[in-house]
């Protein structure tokens, strides 16, 4: 047990650095943590660009494809090496991580061959068209409809949720084509042009101020049947495989260094009972926080090192977001408490630590609803890590037409 | 990148499992819980020593396996696992420990060749009053040699053989080894939450003691010393939160209510999954405490203490809810829910309790933030 490098790692991680101090651009990066609004994608595409022609970008996919065929250790040296620098935001992880990989998976060749590389140089983005108004956690209850029209196929409905809908050449839609059927047997999945007739794209409005997601209408919108990707009726299995390529990222722990600066709060605040920093309520929460911020950390590690040894990582990683959603929300209300009626400025220029608790506040509700809420990631735990039976449905043999649907 | 155990330290890990498994079934916990005679199980000690766990950690001059901590961290963990009655962490997380710590020559070749052959039991005689321990509490004196004042609770002190005694001796605290079959101590069972982990009151009139380590350094040393237990008694912690979170796990499968079995509803899936996301939380800080210990660290004080807090709440956490999701039965006497509540109980104070480590984690965060 160490934190070295292997040899071999060590050799990789020089290579990787060296190059990112002569090619990684000086500036600043994105820090909203549901995702980038992006404005100007300029320098994204940039950054993803150089990345690809070394073969940095989609370092596990094989060359053919425009990746660097390399392993899933090296993708993670990468990823540490590149958290060092002020790299651009990536609009580009929906479609690498997720909607191009499906493809990949269950598309026909010609797709493939069109969309993997220009993804990979950032040429092209992707958004994912799976949450519907009457479906989040419950995806496969979507209602969009893909109607046969001779050759093709016409959609009508609404996609929302929707994250980089706004910049997108293309999005992945999951539609009901036989709502006959049990639900998960009339669905269908299509590529679809974002900038095809019949799509409108309208910016959601957050409680946080931020636009970070969208809804996405479709009126009309034609379909030829070669943007089909697998087969009619199977479109929840193609589902299933976006849906794993999304759990195989590493990731989570977005709260890492959030109790220091709880701290850096307290050393500067009064209670009634002393300077906050004493405070013993408030020692034990930050005791509290900062074992499960590390715990995070570490369970990371147990993960990369299961990469690095060539292993398969255990399930362990399943709780990160569960852990630190509920973390930011519980530390930004904390230090709201500290600040006692000031808590209530967002102003950056008057509210302590330029107003950074508020905004967490204010984001937070979304980390723990955005890509799995707290209670389906625990209905996982529960059904894929412990061997805990479904829940008893009332929706799976029923013609999807007949399942009651309330509002 | 290399954050987890070697393939040989989890052979070892399989193998003591497989000891415990065959050894230590719940009917030898039950054998001392029963009993209130017995503060430990002879036999599996005797056995546990045969194997040569006690010296898992103590370097071969000294008569130990000198395999390392890492190994004693695994079995550590399936000595949780199996709730085993054995004086183990008193002997060799923290006497042990305290002797290859601040033992001198003399003193590290008369005792630790004797701890891995078996024939020495251990105890950690530090407190005399409710409460955090702090200088105020220690009353003890030592003169002249001889050792004055009462101890208790003093885990596994009914069976020890030598303890480590924190008393002032010319004004200073200071760790005092006792051999405790020199006479001058008087021994008197208590009752406690875990009676299959005993603790007794050690009164001592002129007991010969004998200094371990630094005069005026008592307390710091024993800090050091639980700085270590800590990590170790975390693997038994996680290991005791796994074994609960499958005893759950199991019930919720066979246990039907309206129906269909009570894992399928939500409020106990969730309840597992929460046991589930503690007992990582904490594995992952034991494995951090493992490194810093084994790597001797500068971070250990801070490790150690995450790895405490973070164990003895999940182990607390799934013992507790283990026992609500069997329900009535897990109010009997006759499931076995309530070993591991005692267990949790008994050893996420043993060391010290929670509200202590976190105000010990929160300075050491300061102390490291003002570095």
């Amino acid at each position: 047990m160490n934190f070295n490098d292997t040899p071999e790692e060590a050799a990789y991680r020089a290579q990787v650095r060296a190059w990112l101090e002569a090619n990684a651009p000086k500036g600043g990066g994105a820090s909203d943590p549901l995702g980038d609004e992006a404005g100007d994608l300029g320098p994204a595409r940039a950054w993803q660009r150089t990345k690809a022609e070394a073969g940095y970008a989609c370092i596990t996919w094989p060359k053919a494809w425009g990746g660097g065929g390399g392993a899933p250790w090296q993708a993670v040296i990468f990823a540490q090496e590149e958290a060092r620098f002020a790299t651009p935001g990536n609009p580009f992880a929906i479609g690498l991580g997720m909607c191009v990989p499906t493809i990949l998976t269950c598309g026909n060749e010609a797709d493939k061959e069109r969309f993997a590389r220009p993804a990979v140089l950032g040429e092209e983005i992707w958004c994912q068209l799976f949450s519907e108004p009457s479906g989040g956690s419950d995806a496969a209850a979507a209602r969009t409809r893909a109607v046969r029209d001779g050759e093709g196929w016409v959609v009508n409905g609404q996609k929302v949720w929707t994250s980089g809908a706004h910049y997108s050449d293309f999005g992945l839609l999951l539609t009901r084509t036989d709502p006959d059927v049990p639900k998960h047997k009339g669905m269908t999945m299509f590529w679809i042009d974002m900038r095809a007739a019949g799509v409108e794209v309208r910016p959601i409005h957050q409680m946080s101020g931020a636009t970070n997601f969208n809804e996405v209408y479709f009126t009309d919108l034609r379909l030829s049947d070669a943007q089909r990707v697998g087969e009619v009726g199977e479109g929840w299995k193609v589902a299933v495989v976006t849906l794993m390529n999304e759990r195989l990222s590493v990731g989570g722990g977005a709260s890492g260094s959030s109790h220091t600066r709880v701290f850096q709060l307290a050393s500067d605040i009064a209670t009634l009972a002393g300077p906050a920093s004493k405070d013993a309520a408030l020692r034990e929460k930050i005791a509290d926080w900062f074992v499960q911020a590390e715990g995070l950390k570490y369970t990371t590690f147990r993960t990369q090192t299961a990469l690095s040894r060539g292993q398969t990582p255990g399930p362990e990683n399943s709780i990160a977001k569960v852990v630190s959603a509920s973390l930011m929300q519980d530390m930004a209300n904390a230090a709201l408490e500290l600040e006692d009626q000031f808590g209530l400025l967002t102003d950056p220029a008057l509210s302590p630590l330029g107003a950074s608790f508020q905004q967490m506040l204010l984001s937070a509700p979304g980390l723990r609803i955005a890509g799995g809420t707290d209670e389906i990631l625990r209905n996982i735990i529960a059904e894929r890590v412990l061997g805990l039976p479904p829940d008893v449905r009332l929706d799976k043999d029923v013609a999807f037409k007949d399942i009651p649907s309330g509002r | 990148m290399d954050f987890d155990f070697s393939d040989d330290q989890k052979f070892l890990k399989g193998e003591a499992r497989k000891f415990l498994e065959a050894r230590c079934p719940v009917s030898v916990v039950r054998g001392v819980l029963d009993d209130p005679t017995r503060s430990h199980d002879a036999g599996l000690w005797a056995a546990v020593a045969e194997q040569g766990w006690l010296g898992t950690a103590i370097p071969e001059a000294y008569g130990g396996l000198g395999l390392g901590r890492l190994e004693l961290c695994v079995i550590a963990e399936e000595l949780g696992r199996a709730l085993a009655p054995i004086p183990f962490a008193s002997t060799v997380y923290m006497l042990a420990e305290a002797l290859m710590l601040a033992g001198t020559e003399a003193q590290k070749r008369a005792w630790l060749p004797r701890i891995a052959a078996g024939e020495i039991i251990g105890c950690l005689a530090t407190v005399e009053k409710a409460g955090a321990l702090t200088e105020a509490q220690v009353q003890a004196r030592v003169e002249g040699g001889k050792l004055s004042g009462v101890k208790m609770p003093v885990t596994d002190g009914q069976a020890a053989n030598l303890a480590l005694v924190l008393a002032r001796e010319a004004g200073k605290v200071s760790l005092f080894l006792v051999d405790l079959a020199a006479g001058g101590v008087t021994r008197e069972a208590l009752q406690t939450l875990d009676p299959t982990r005993g603790a007794a009151r050690l009164t001592f009139e002129g007991a010969r003691a004998e200094r371990l380590g630094e005069a005026g350094e008592g307390l710091s040393l024993a800090d050091a010393v639980l700085d270590r237990a800590a990590v170790y008694l975390a693997f038994e912690q996680v290991g005791g939160s796994d074994r609960a979170l499958e005893m759950a796990k199991a019930y919720a499968l066979e246990r039907y209510a309206f129906g269909r079995p009570i894992g399928s509803y939500q409020a106990i899936k969730h309840k597992l999954a929460d046991i589930y996301i503690k007992t990582e939380l904490a594995r992952s800080n034991a494995y951090y405490g493992a490194w810093a210990l084994d790597s001797g660290a500068a971070e250990l004080p801070l490790a150690a203490a995450a790895a405490r807090v973070s164990a003895s709440e999940a182990f607390w956490f799934a013992a507790k809810e283990n026992l609500q999701t069997h329900g009535g039965m897990g109010f009997t006497w006759a499931v076995d829910c309530h070993l591991f509540y005692r267990r949790a109980q008994q050893l996420g104070l043993v060391a010290g309790g929670a509200k202590a480590w976190k105000e010990k984690l929160v300075s050491q965060l300061e102390r490291r933030n003002a570095a």
